[in-house]
């Protein structure tokens, strides 16, 4: 907080010690998941199969991620990069000229993501993403047969696991949060973009746009550190080769995923 | 505007008679320990009540901070140096005029007295914003109440600006650089020395420091080569009044002719950014060539390339030029444009 030549008290910015709570945060999920998974979670199992005769139709590779798609992610990933280090380095003593770089990372991360809106409404199936009341049903009774009470197995998922949908949404007000008011926070330094106008708020606005700003991006170091860790696990391989190569094995695909609910184009 | 008040908020004060003792004590306290040398930039922060530190560490008793020494045909100047000695040390005056220039026209000569040479490249901005205990970009806030449109900021930056518009006021600052001088600094750890350019540093890099020195740091020498030793010097410094008062621009240059042409040169000007500014791209274009009047034109439109003046303070466009052109070729020819 700092008080404003009026008198105003306004926030400033986040307190930069939450980002070491996010840090922490998420090598205490790594833990806790690590040990969860090697000791306590049962093994995967799912109501309903896919024929034989049905299986044999489908491609040795099972399309998951169109070249546009993969294109779009990887260019997010390093424009997210970029926006933390040039971000919170500065904060931990590694001095050097941030904020262009920082700048222009989220310009970047901003175009990537206006692509993706868009690619995803008209080009994707859109509603592959969210939640539905299937991913509901069958996440209560994972919980259920978890506390070891009764209640049948879940049927195999659509396109996107639950947690990715999950993880999806967590992204999305996050990277919704630091984009728009990055967006508006362009206007406070000197960028070939827009003319500067540091009046276009009051103190208080301003002084929220800044700690929303800071709170979504370390909000950020944890999710983007658990992708991380997600994406490395044994098991979790398959999905994130298709995020490189864009296709899954079609054993995994039919272990794990339900083609009624995912359908895939027949050989 | 920040009230003086006639007594300082309560701190402990630690007056240690060793370097050694210095850097345990900030490397104690950190961030809590403010380092006191002369006073006269720390007693306006306290009596202001704008810093709080809960220590203050007074080095006016550390006698190896003090003192100029030869060293290897330079010099090393102890950080707590008064500027008067500076100014009248054979040495500095016979080599490196320079320093003694930009020494000497530093505040007043009973401020000279006290105010050392260490305390001169490590003072704070004089943003009277800052001063004042606005919450701004250098005090960790999110604005620069200097840039605005209602600003008065008759003193503020030119070059290099990023958010903060708050200019270094050192003049001895210029004249090391030039000089191509070495920051010795102690800490905990260690030493290490760190060129006088890359000591005072700009917003873009970290707004609210003006040099590198960080909590538990210490400066505690300044060694100047010989590689300038007796070259051309040339310093002036632009103020509103003769004495006691801080640049609205200075310039400091070293240069070494071979015949009419100048053969090498470092040409430094402060008072226009928040660091000292190197003008690296007017000694490359003016290497070679004779230091005439055709030479220094072309000098002070180079220097003034990419300024950026805020509304009280475009003077200082014309002002830098001509100090550049002046640098290159001497006072006899001012010219005043």
């Amino acid at each position: 907080m700092a008080k404003s030549p009026w008198g105003q008290d306004v926030p400033v910015h986040v307190a930069f010690y939450l980002m070491y709570v996010a840090v922490i945060a998420a090598l205490g999920f790594f833990v806790v998941h690590s040990v969860w998974h090697r000791y306590y979670a049962k093994p995967e199992e799912f109501s309903g199969s896919t024929p034989a005769r049905e299986v044999a139709k489908l491609p040795e590779q099972i399309p998951r991620h169109s070249l546009a798609a993969r294109l779009f992610h990887w260019i997010m990933a390093v424009s997210m990069f970029t926006l933390l280090f040039t971000a919170f380095l500065p904060k931990v003593g590694v001095e050097f000229d941030w904020v262009k770089y920082h700048w222009m990372a989220g310009v970047a991360l901003t175009a990537s993501v206006i692509f993706h809106i868009f690619h995803a409404s008209f080009v994707m199936d859109f509603w592959s993403i969210w939640p539905d009341k299937q991913d509901i049903h069958d996440a209560i009774n994972r919980m259920k047969r978890f506390r070891g009470e009764a209640a049948p197995p879940p049927r195999r998922f659509a396109k996107y696991p639950l947690e990715n949908k999950m993880y999806h949404m967590s992204i999305f007000v996050t990277g919704l949060a630091v984009i728009i008011t990055g967006f508006f926070m362009l206007f406070r330094i000197k960028t070939p973009l827009f003319a500067r106008n540091s009046y276009m708020f009051s103190d208080m606005t301003w002084g929220l746009t800044y700690l929303l700003h800071g709170l979504a991006g370390v909000s950020l170091i944890a999710l983007i550190m658990i992708h991380i860790y997600m994406a490395l696990r044994p098991e979790k391989l398959v999905i994130s080769k298709s995020m490189v190569f864009g296709t899954l094995d079609r054993e995994h695909f039919v272990q794990h995923h339900d083609p009624e609910r995912w359908v895939v184009e027949t050989k | 505007m920040a009230v003086i008040r006639d007594v300082m908020p309560e701190f402990e004060l630690f007056q240690p008679a060793t370097i050694d003792d210095a850097v345990g004590l900030l490397d104690k306290y950190g961030k809590n320990a403010w380092v006191m040398a002369g006073g006269l930039d720390t007693f306006d922060w306290l009596k202001d009540r704008i810093k709080r530190p809960s220590v203050v560490v007074d080095l006016s008793q550390i006698k190896e901070l003090t003192g100029v020494r030869e060293l290897d045909g330079g010099v090393e100047i102890g950080a707590m140096t008064t500027l008067t000695s500076v100014v009248n040390n054979p040495i500095i005056k016979a080599k490196f005029g320079l320093l003694a220039e930009g020494a000497e026209a530093a505040a007043s000569p009973q401020i000279r007295n006290q105010g050392t040479i260490g305390g001169n490249v490590s003072q704070d901005a004089r943003c009277w914003y800052y001063r004042s205990g606005w919450k701004c970009y250098r005090a960790g806030g999110n604005i620069c109440f200097a840039d605005t449109p209602t600003a008065i900021n008759r003193e503020h930056a030119i070059l290099d600006a990023e958010r903060c518009v708050a200019v270094s006021p050192s003049d001895s600052a210029p004249a090391l650089i030039a000089l191509d001088a070495k920051m010795v600094i102690r800490n905990k750890k260690g030493e290490r020395v760190v060129p006088a350019e890359e000591f005072f540093i700009g917003p873009k890099v970290e707004i609210t420091h003006m040099t590198v020195l960080r909590p538990g740091d210490l400066l505690v020498a300044i060694r100047i080569p010989a590689t300038w030793a007796n070259a051309h010097f040339y310093f002036e410094k632009v103020r509103d009044r003769p004495v006691w008062d801080f640049p609205l621009v200075n310039i400091a240059s070293a240069a070494k002719y071979n015949g009419d042409n100048i053969e090498s040169i470092r040409i430094v000007a402060n008072g226009v950014a928040a660091h000292p500014v190197r003008l690296v791209q007017v000694e490359a274009a003016v290497t070679g060539k004779p230091h005439n009047a055709a030479t220094a034109d072309e000098a002070g439109k180079i220097a003034v390339e990419g300024a950026v003046p805020l509304r009280h303070n475009g003077y200082k466009v014309p002002l830098l030029r001509n100090l550049v052109k002046r640098s290159i070729r001497g006072v006899e020819e001012p010219k005043w444009v």
